[in-house]
């Protein structure tokens, strides 16, 4: 009888064991009408602090849970939100629908083109808007080379260019705020005009299957979204400061939004950003301050069937240029190569001098949306973009502050977009794009012209269906058709017109021969690309799958490569193009491998992009003038292979501590001379240990090691100078990369409630902890000046 | 939708219809470009001999065709020479004389002089006018010429060079103007 009262008890014990909460519910949230998976969903389980986000397959897990009934809180973006009740007693599983139609409808405006899921079967790597408010004073390329498979070309510590799996450019398409950037993206040197204070949150795609946006994106596509706005009457607000102590400046940014339930919707944000020189470990990087004010408007009208949008920014950047990169010939690049310090170092000071950029860009965009019963939803967008991109050089005389460099680029876009649902299985998305395009290089700057004044008209079609054969397998494909004609005016020097024997192929495009020793000439071009795209991805179960995507690109040459024909000032070289070139055909086959369990979150990614008429450039002569002799560098069309393997991982070590990896390796070759691409990215490493804890004002301490090899293959693009103090040959060493680095930072933050609807965030942040002395390959000024140094950053957010 | 369709046809034909009508572009004027440099070495006061020129020519500027150089004759042994040098802008009639902005925007330039092989032991080199902070400026000089020798005379003007300096070495700054010239002292 006690043994058997003994066994009661125990059997109980593992009954209370039960009820200590150690269920597990698990599932997934969808559209009530075609199953899609809905991201971001908020699922809030009532009386428990739990607070659950369901990730990129719509998926979630919510563990501890006690037998007894809980009341779920199901919210999504636009969705009205879902109350459920559950009786939980073992694990479960669940298919929780949402009433998805609102947000359906809302996507045109609430997302930047008329489509929410940009690829199905390629990698999409998404930063959140908390991720970016931490960012707030970095520039996008700052905050995209925390992905893997993403570096930065910079020119100094201010202009920043995303590379994605080794590409960069015009094979980079950044969609700000559904509008496709035109801000001369061809130059090296051209940062991308975005303030990412404007934006939500932003999606890489690492690929061109995402045809919907552009047919020519062979690196990539970077889509910036701005935030959702809510149905419901509210007026509120952020205000973000940052102040660093590099730069000795901060970045304030503040954002007003008022929403209604009829569905109006208006907000402003305003941006500043004043640094002064920033400081490399052990010395002033002279020059080298930033002057940025941005700001953008939204005005909309949101409701059930229909919807409008009128979309004003204005982003105006005034970056000064390291005064020690301001050299003219190989000699003076020899002298900076050799000096273990920039041979100008002044004391700090925030005047932004010569050399300098000072660029503006301004984007009005319009949308409208309207949902035809049986037809689905169509779209309209017209928008336009001005690009006034000026460059100060070291001049003397009348000119000193004339640029020597204004380019005024004016693009006018109008798509169409169509978007069907046939039935539950297919979906169909389909549209036409025409585009205008006037680029007008200023004469005043007494300096010829390095781009030339061009007209350029482009139409795209594009198609994309994808079909869900069942729950585990989807298929997409999608085909795009471009039409570009460029008309171009460009004045040639006739010694340089002869010496690329044009006089014999492009005899007929001579407009005018009167000027003493320059033509005028009207080249015009006509490229028909397409491109297509096909995948799929097959989902194992609820933690394992895999997507595969092939797809081909075309993108034209752009006018830097068809038409330059002068000095690069900052690198002390000619730089020479091509009106012979055709377009550049990419294949590629990428492969993703994703794993997600309650502990732990894999990506593993492994691609090949096989590129033919490559276009790139390389040093082919040295050239003799006045001033010295310059390398000549020029544009070459080759085939070229670039793979490479991208790893993501994150791994909760409990409730509290979480481990992130990331390791990205990529390896590019010209196939034609069989030797490395120049400035590939190098295999880097980063590991982050984070702590975060909700009970303490959601506390977040987080140690991050950046760990980046040194490039081991790259062309030897080094030549030799004559020396005429020693009357010898020296050889100047462009080309051997600076060796591997390792990187600490630290970043802390906390929040703190004031009251309802009231909130202040704290941060503080130590970027190079350690004032570590590096050069990046990667950074066009290496030759001239060590990278950033310790920079102590505090922050205040506060909600309202 | 068709009416929408129409509709933004019309939109776009109106947007291509904008675009400039075919003015040519205009012709733009290097204003800064040097292209001639001109070295006048004349026997100073109580010196005989003949004035002998050093200059560099390259009329496309940046194109490809390479500079032509010309020196007028042999330098005499133990003369003292005054040296002078011009900069014209050649691509513009009537030529621009770009020395005389440089001379107003002293402080910013200097010009160098090295001698090389033979000359290095055989010229004596003083540079006359500096700029307004009293530091060298260089365009005007003396040369001692010494022994019968040959070798290499470079001349350099830099723009924003270290000011002082101890010679090309530390100047740093962007060269404006470099020219190597094969001088023989007879």
């Amino acid at each position: 009888m006690i043994r058997y009262i003994y066994f009661i008890f125990c059997f109980n014990c593992i009954i209370v064991y039960a009820q200590n909460c150690n269920n597990t519910l698990s599932g997934k949230v969808v559209d009530f009408h075609d199953g899609t998976e809905l991201e971001r969903a908020i699922i809030i389980v009532k009386g428990t602090n739990k607070e659950i986000i369901t990730d990129f397959n719509g998926s979630f897990s919510i563990s501890n849970l006690c037998n007894e009934s809980y009341i779920l809180e199901i919210s999504h973006p636009q969705c009205k939100t879902k109350e459920l009740k559950i009786k939980v007693f073992e694990n479960i599983n669940k298919t929780i629908r949402l009433e998805h139609h609102v947000e359906e409808l809302n996507e045109i405006i609430i997302y930047g083109n008329s489509f929410n899921e940009k690829s199905k079967t390629l990698i999409e790597n998404k930063i959140s808007s908390e991720t970016l408010e931490n960012y707030i004073g970095a520039t996008l390329g700052d905050v995209l080379n925390n992905l893997s498979g993403v570096s930065s070309l910079n020119s100094g510590n201010s202009v920043v260019k995303p590379i994605i799996n080794g590409l960069h450019s015009s094979r980079v398409v950044i969609i700000n705020n559904g509008v496709r950037m035109e801000d001369q993206e061809w130059g090296a040197e051209h940062a991308p005009n975005i303030d990412i204070n404007s934006i939500d949150n932003i999606t890489l795609i690492k690929g061109a299957g995402a045809l919907q946006y552009s047919g020519n994106a062979l690196g990539g596509v970077i889509v910036a979204e701005a935030p959702d706005f809510k149905l419901k009457d509210s007026l509120y607000g952020k205000t973000i400061i940052r102040a660093a102590t590099n730069g000795q400046g901060a970045t304030t940014t503040s954002k007003l939004t008022k929403t209604q339930t009829n569905g109006l919707y208006s907000s402003a944000q305003l941006t500043f950003k004043r640094f002064g020189d920033f400081k490399a470990p052990n010395y002033v990087l002279t020059n080298t301050g930033v002057l940025e004010r941005n700001a953008s408007f939204r005005l909309g009208l949101n409701r059930y069937n229909y919807g409008l949008e009128l979309y004003y920014s204005i982003f105006k950047n005034e970056i000064g240029i390291l005064k020690a990169s301001h050299i003219h010939t190989a000699r003076d690049q020899l002298s900076s190569i050799n000096s273990e310090i920039p041979l100008i170092i002044n004391d700090f000071s925030y005047k932004i001098n010569s050399p300098k950029q000072d660029v503006t860009h301004h984007i009005l965009r319009f949308k409208w949306f309207k949902r035809f019963e049986g037809l689905g939803k169509l779209s309209l967008q017209y928008d336009f973009q001005r690009n006034n991109r000026l460059e100060y050089d070291v001049r003397i005389g009348v000119y000193k502050n004339i640029p020597s460099t204004d380019l005024k680029l004016e693009t006018h876009s109008i798509m169409v977009d169509l978007d069907t649902q046939f039935n539950n299985s297919i979906k169909f998305k389909t549209g036409i794009i025409g585009r205008f395009q006037d680029n007008f290089a200023s004469p005043k700057t007494g300096v010829r012209r390095i781009i030339p004044d061009y007209d350029k008209y482009d139409l795209g079609i594009y198609t994309i269906a994808d079909f869900r054969v069942n729950d585990k397998l989807l298929f997409e494909v999608g085909s795009r058709f471009d039409y570009s004609y460029m008309d171009v005016f460009k004045f040639y020097r006739k010694s340089f017109w002869n010496s690329r024997g044009y006089q014999d192929i492009f005899p007929e495009i001579i407009v005018e021969e009167e000027f003493n020793n320059q033509i005028l000439t009207n080249p015009k071009f006509t490229f028909y690309n397409f491109s297509t795209t096909f995948g799929s991805r097959y989902t194992f179960d609820e933690s394992r799958s895999i997507l595969f995507n092939y797809s081909i690109a075309s993108r034209i040459p752009n006018p830097s490569e068809l038409f330059s024909e002068g000095l690069h000032h900052a690198s002390a070289r000619f730089e020479i193009g091509d009106l012979r070139f055709n377009s550049e055909v990419g294949h590629k086959i990428a492969l993703t491998f994703k794993l997600q369990n309650k502990n732990l979150n894999l990506s593993i990614n492994p691609y090949i992009n096989t590129i033919k008429d490559f276009i790139l450039i390389e040093p082919t002569q040295i050239q003799q003038t006045i001033r010295g002799n310059f390398q000549v560098w020029e544009y070459r069309q080759t085939n070229a292979q670039l793979f490479g393997l991208d790893i993501d991982a994150s791994f909760a070590l409990n409730e509290n501590v979480f481990l992130d990896n990331q390791f990205s390796f990529i390896k590019g070759n010209d196939l034609i001379k069989n030797e490395p691409l120049i400035s590939i990215p190098p295999v880097n490493i980063n590991n982050e240990i984070v702590y975060q804890n909700p009970n303490l004002n959601n506390l977040r301490l987080a140690l991050k090691s950046e760990y980046v090899f040194r490039q081991n293959e790259y062309p030897d693009n080094n030549f030799e100078v004559f020396e005429a103090v020693s009357q010898t040959t020296e050889l100047v060493d462009v080309s051997t990369p600076p060796n591997a680095y390792h990187l600490f930072n630290f970043n802390s933050s906390i929040n703190i409630k004031v009251e309802k609807n009231y909130r202040l965030d704290l941060n503080f942040d130590i970027n190079n902890l350690l004032n570590k002395q590096y050069r990046n390959y990667l950074n066009r000024l290496r030759y001239y000046a060590h990278d950033l140094g310790r920079n102590i950053i505090l922050g205040f957010k506060y909600n309202y | 939708m068709k009416k929408n369709i129409f509709i933004s046809t019309l939109l776009i034909l109106t947007v291509l219809s904008c675009s400039k009508d075919d003015d040519h572009p205009e012709h733009v004027h290097e204003h800064e470009l040097i292209t001639t440099m001109t070295i006048t070495l004349t026997p100073s006061d109580g010196f005989t001999g003949d004035t002998i020129t050093l200059q560099m020519q390259d009329l496309d500027g940046d194109g490809p065709n390479a500079p032509t150089k010309s020196v007028s004759g042999n330098l005499l042994s133990g003369v003292f020479y005054d040296g002078a040098v011009v900069l014209l802008n050649e691509s513009e009639s009537p030529a621009e004389n770009i020395t005389s902005e440089i001379e107003e925007e002293d402080e910013e330039h200097q010009f160098f002089i090295t001698p090389g092989g033979g000359l290095i032991e055989n010229v004596g080199i003083e540079y006359i006018n500096l700029d307004s902070n009293g530091n060298i400026l260089g365009t005007q000089f003396q040369i001692n010429t010494f022994d019968s020798s040959s070798g290499t005379l470079t001349f350099t003007l830099r723009h924003e060079p270290t000011k002082p300096n101890t010679g090309l070495a530390d100047a740093g700054g962007a060269t404006d103007v470099e020219a190597t010239f094969n001088v023989t002292i007879e």
